[in-house]
C-alpha cells in the first residue's frame, strides 16, 4: 500500500524538514505520495514532484489552506488517506506536523508515533522519550501508521525525480480558527534546523545587546545560523524561535558552538546528536562541558572576539 | 465558563532518568514524581482567568494510577476547585487519555480545555490536538498568550519561524508552551485547603472508555554516549583543532 507525505511548505516551496520527511518514507519501500495543501502553491508541488522517491504529488489548492490551519487541513488529510488507501502516513516533527498530524490520527482512530529516528520494520519504529535520555522501539497494532519524524535523523531526499502532479477537489472550510497575524523572524542567516554550524548562546550572554554584538559577528565569520537556550530566550535576549532543546528546535549541524550556555539536560537534548561541539563557559563545572568535544574555560566576552579575529 | 485542565503525573524534570537493566522501560521505583511543568503552566492560566472575572470554575483532570490525586491536591493548591481522576494501572497513551477527556468534557461541558502540549516523560505532544479532533472542537496549540472576550479567544501561538495568533470561537482546545506564565508557588495554607477540596475518582470504564494501548513498547536503551572531549588552552588551540583535527571550519 502507498505512503502518504505531508508536505511542510510555504507556497512557494518547500520547507527543508519536506526533505527529510521523504527520505523516511523512502526506508519503508513503497510508492511515495506527496500531499501540498495550500493556497497558489503550484510552487510547493513542482519541487515536491522533483524529490527522488516520490511517485505522485496530490495538490490541493484553496483559499482554507493558506495559512495551515489544523482543522480544514485535517479534514482533508482525513479524506485523502482513506480514499489514497494508504498505510502510512508521515509529516515533519516540526510546529507545522506536530500541530495537524495528532488531530488527524484522533480523526482516524489511530494511535501517532511522535518524532521517529529509526524505521525499524513497516510496524516498529524508534524514537527517544525523557528528551532523548531514552531510546523506545515502538510497534504500533493499528491498519494506519501515523507518524511525524525528527529531521535530524533523516538525510534530506535528492532533486532527481520527476513525479506528476494532480490536482485534487478541496473540503469545505470549517470556518473555525482564523490567522490574525504572523510576527516572522526575518533573517539571512540559514534555518536552524538545517544549518550546518550553530552559533549559540546562553543566560551568560547577559543581555539582548551583549548577544548580539558579541556573537553576531562569530556567526556571520562561520555561515551560521543563530540560537539560544531556554534562559536566554526566558530572559528576552532573542525571540522564542532561537530556542533549541527538549520542546524547542532539534538540531545536530556539523558544528555547535554553545556560547556561555550551562548545558540543562532540556537543552542538550537538542542538540547532542551535532558532530562537532563547542564550548566556551567561564564555569569549568558547567555540564555543557561533559558533552562538548572542546572546551574552553573563559570569559566569553574575550574568547569570543578573539575567535572571530583568529578565523 | 467553566475551564477543564488535564494534568499529568510524571518524573519530576530535575531528576536523571534511568533506563532499567532488562531493557523493559526507566526506573521508576522511588522516583520523584510532580505535574508535568507544561500542565502547570496550564492550572495557573486557568486560574489566572478565574481570578479576572473571565471563568467561573476550574476543574482538574488526571488520569492514571491512584497517588494521580497527589498531583490533583498540586492543581487545587494552586487553585483549581475541584478534581476528577480516572483511576487506572493501565499504562495510558495520548488516544486514550483524549478518549477519557472527551467524555469528561461531555459530562462537564467546559467551554475551554487548557492543557499541556506535551508531557516531559513520552514527549509525544499529542493530546490536546486528539481531544479538540474527537470533540470537533479549534484548536491552538503553543500557546504564549491567552485572551479570552466573550465567545472568543485569541491565542498567540509560537511556531517555527516565530509568533502567529490565531481567533478560535468557544468552545476550544488550547496547548500552554513554556512562556505563557510563570506559574506561583503553592502557599501553606492553599496547599491545606486544597485537602478539603472535592476529589471525584472514577474508572475509565464508568466513562465507557476502551484504554487498551495501541503501541507495545518492545525495548528502552539508554543513547550512545558522546565520548568525553578535550579541555583546549586557549582560542588559538581551538581554532588549531577545529581546522585540523575535527576538519569543520
Amino acid at each position: 500500500m502507498p505512503i502518504l507525505v505531508i508536505a511542510e511548505h510555504d507556497n512557494a516551496g518547500l520547507k527543508a524538514a519536506t526533505l527529510n520527511t521523504v527520505t523516511a518514507a523512502s526506508k519503508l519501500g513503497a510508492d511515495i505520495d506527496v500531499l501540498v495543501a495550500g493556497s497558489a502553491c503550484g510552487g510547493a508541488a513542482a519541487a515536491a514532484a522533483k524529490l527522488a522517491g516520490v511517485s505522485k504529488v496530490k495538490l490541493a489548492d484553496a483559499a482554507a489552506y493558506a495559512e495551515a490551519g489544523a482543522e480544514n487541513l485535517a479534514a482533508l488529510l482525513v479524506d485523502v488517506i482513506k480514499s489514497g488507501g494508504y498505510s502510512h502516513v508521515l509529516a515533519p516533527a516540526s510546529s507545522f506536523g506536530k500541530n495537524v498530524l495528532p488531530r488527524v490520527a484522533a480523526l482516524l482512530d489511530v494511535a501517532q508515533i511522535s518524532d521517529i529516528v529509526s524505521i525499524e520494520s513497516a510496524d516498529t519504529f524508534v524514537r527517544p522519550i525523557y528528551a532523548g535520555n531514552a531510546l523506545a522501539t515502538v510497534k504500533s497494532a493499528d491498519a494506519i501508521k501515523i507518524i511525524t519524524v525528527r529531521m535530524t535523523a533523516f538525510d534530506a531526499a535528492a532533486e532527481s525525480g520527476a513525479a506528476t502532479v494532480e490536482a485534487i477537489a478541496a473540503g469545505a472550510d470549517l470556518g473555525q480558527s482564523k490567522l490574525v497575524g504572523r510576527e516572522l523572524t526575518k533573517s539571512a542567516r540559514p534555518e536552524l534546523g538545517a544549518a550546518k554550524v550553530i552559533v549559540s548562546g546562553g543566560r551568560g550572554m547577559g543581555s539582548g545587546d551583549n548577544y548580539r554584538t558579541v556573537l553576531e559577528p562569530l556567526a556571520d565569520k562561520l555561515g551560521a545560523a543563530m540560537g539560544a537556550s531556554r534562559a536566554a530566550v526566558d530572559a528576552g535576549f532573542v525571540p522564542n524561535d532561537y530556542q533549541v532543546g527538549q520542546t524547542g528546535k532539534i538540531v545536530a549541524p556539523q558544528l555547535y558552538l554553545a556560547v556561555g550556555i550551562s548545558g540543562a539536560i532540556q537543552h542538550l537534548a537538542g542538540m547532542k546528536d551535532s558532530k562537532v561541539i563547542v564550548a566556551i563557559n567561564k564555569d569549568p563545572e558547567a555540564p555543557i562541558f561533559q558533552v562538548a568535544d572542546y572546551g574552553l574555560v573563559a570569559d566569553l566576552f574575550e574568547a569570543v572576539p578573539q575567535l572571530v579575529g583568529a578565523l | 465558563m467553566k475551564i477543564l485542565v488535564p494534568i499529568k503525573r510524571v518524573v519530576d524534570y530535575n531528576v536523571k532518568i534511568r533506563v532499567k537493566a532488562d531493557q523493559s522501560g526507566v526506573e521508576l521505583a522511588n522516583i520523584k514524581m510532580a505535574m508535568n511543568p507544561f500542565d502547570e503552566i496550564a492550572v495557573e492560566e486557568a486560574v489566572r482567568l478565574k481570578e479576572a472575572g473571565t471563568a467561573t470554575e476550574v476543574v482538574a483532570f488526571s488520569a492514571g494510577v491512584a497517588q494521580c490525586q497527589e498531583t490533583l491536591r498540586t492543581a487545587m493548591a494552586i487553585g483549581a476547585d475541584r478534581g476528577i481522576l480516572a483511576e487506572t494501572d493501565v499504562d495510558l497513551q495520548p488516544l486514550a487519555v483524549a478518549k477519557l477527556l472527551k467524555a469528561v468534557v461531555d459530562k462537564e461541558q467546559p467551554r475551554l480545555v487548557i492543557l499541556g502540549k506535551q508531557a516531559i516523560d513520552d514527549d509525544s505532544n499529542q493530546t490536546g490536538q486528539m481531544l479538540a479532533a474527537l470533540l470537533g472542537w479549534p484548536q491552538a496549540t503553543f500557546a504564549s498568550k491567552v485572551e479570552v472576550s466573550g465567545d472568543s479567544v485569541r491565542v498567540t501561538r509560537e511556531i517555527d519561524g516565530g509568533l502567529e495568533t490565531l481567533a478560535l470561537p468557544l468552545p476550544a482546545v488550547i496547548t500552554t508552551d513554556l512562556r505563557l506564565n510563570e506559574p506561583r508557588y503553592a502557599t501553606l495554607p492553599n496547599i491545606m485547603k486544597a485537602k478539603k477540596k472535592p476529589l471525584e475518582t472514577l474508572k475509565p470504564a464508568d466513562l465507557g472508555v476502551d484504554v487498551t494501548p495501541r503501541l507495545t513498547t518492545l525495548k528502552v536503551v539508554e543513547p550512545a554516549k558522546r565520548s568525553a572531549g578535550v579541555l583546549v588552552a586557549d582560542v588559538a588551540q581551538l581554532v588549531e583543532k577545529l581546522k585540523n583535527e575535527a576538519k569543520v571550519i
